[in-house]
């Protein structure tokens, strides 16, 4: 099968290209990861991040045939129809809008840095209990399809609001943290957490586009997250 | 916390709001206007007079030009800012885009007092 790489090298290339490969799949459903594994034997100078090959933790995502995605839970089959059987190449991109670091390693700082502005933690000024802060099944079930987000930025890369204010645009996956300690029972800090949100920018700049909902690997739903902190800012405002 | 001069109330929750309300207010508005259009095929001129210069009118004409008003900043500011700036344009983005919303602004107050103008002056 055909692959196309997308290849950038500051240090030596004047402009990125895309580098054509010739890979024998051998007819097999292999994932997309598996398959830069095959190009990597034989270029040993291709970069991209992986970690733990199973969707885990979130290092691989990538631009897969114009969908961004984690390339080791990417089975070829679901690229798109003809990639598996050869008749159309697999192409591979960077996560779209943020600074190439070398092929399809991005830096991730704009990302983390919207990601820290949320507080990503549980804040409670009340003395720690002996064991632990005790929830009731019923609150524990709030945080279901919020806490298992592995913050791949396949969903804030796939946004144009986030393309064009990265730094004023909090992204899907910061607000989906953000919602996660608002709709935790034992954070206290409810209050400064929606202060710091009602901002044109911070969580406003969505339009609900909802490509953030399409790609997330996780099957987790920003867009509902931001929606229902929207809701809890006009509840307090009105 | 992001802060912006420029966006109408300042306030992403009003601005959003703003939005929302005065869309809801075009589309009765635009709904209710058609429907009367349909139901009396063969307007005349002075009937149409007679309904435009009629108080209730006039005050429900006066809040569709605020909401077009509104409506239009709100979303064209959001245009403004997505599209003019650095990403997009590097340094003179800032430049361009006040010069951009400076000249929205002056053509929307225009189309306001016009549009004022209309309503009031011709009865
Ligand atoms: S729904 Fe909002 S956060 Fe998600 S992709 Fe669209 S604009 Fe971005
Ligand atoms: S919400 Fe989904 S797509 Fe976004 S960072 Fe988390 S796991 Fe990745
Ligand atoms: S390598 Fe860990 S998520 Fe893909």
């Amino acid at each position: 099968m055909k692959v196309s790489i997308y290849r950038y090298n500051p240090e030596t290339d004047r402009e990125p290209y895309m580098q054509d490969y010739e890979v024998d799949i051998a007819g097999k459903d292999l994932m997309v990861l598996d398959v830069l594994a095959l190009i990597k034997d034989r270029d040993s100078s291709l970069t991209y991040r992986r970690s733990c090959r199973e969707g885990v933790c979130g290092s691989d995502g990538m631009n897969i045939n114009g969908k961004n995605g984690l390339a080791c839970i990417t089975p070829l089959s679901e690229v798109a129809p003809g990639v598996l059987e050869g008749k159309k190449p697999l192409v591979v991109r960077p996560l779209p809008g943020l600074p190439v670091i070398r092929d399809l390693a991005v830096d991730m700082t704009m990302f983390y840095n919207q990601y820290e502005k949320v507080k990503p933690y549980l804040i409670n000024e009340t003395p720690a209990p002996a064991i632990e802060r005790l929830q009731t099944p019923e609150d524990r079930a709030k945080i279901d399809g919020l806490y298992e987000c592995i913050l791949c930025a396949c969903c804030s890369t796939s946004c144009p609001s986030f393309w064009w204010n990265p730094e004023k645009f909090l992204g899907p996956a910061a607000l989906l943290q953000s919602y996660r300690f608002l709709a935790d029972s034992r954070d206290q800090a409810t209050t400064e957490r929606l202060g710091h949100l009602d901002d044109p920018f911070s969580l406003f700049r969505c339009r609900g586009i909802m490509n953030c909902v399409s790609v997330c690997p996780k099957g987790l739903n920003p867009t509902r997250a931001i929606g229902h902190i929207r809701s809890m800012l006009l509840e307090r405002a009105v | 916390m992001v802060t912006s001069v420029t966006s109408l109330g300042r306030n992403g929750l009003s601005d959003w709001l703003v939005q929302r309300v005065s869309a809801y207010l075009l589309a009765v508005y635009a709904i209710g206007l058609m429907a009367y259009l349909l139901c009396n095929p063969g307007l005349e001129y002075a009937a149409w007079y007679a309904l435009m210069t009629s108080v209730p009118m006039q005050i429900i004409n006066t809040l569709v030009v605020f909401s077009i008003a509104a409506h239009a900043w709100v979303g064209l500011w959001t245009v403004t800012t997505d599209y003019l700036n650095g990403p997009q344009l590097g340094r003179s983005a800032t430049g361009v885009r006040l010069g951009v919303q400076a000249l929205l602004v002056l053509l929307i107050l225009v189309y306001v007092l016009w549009g004022l103008v209309m309503i009031w002056g011709g009865a």
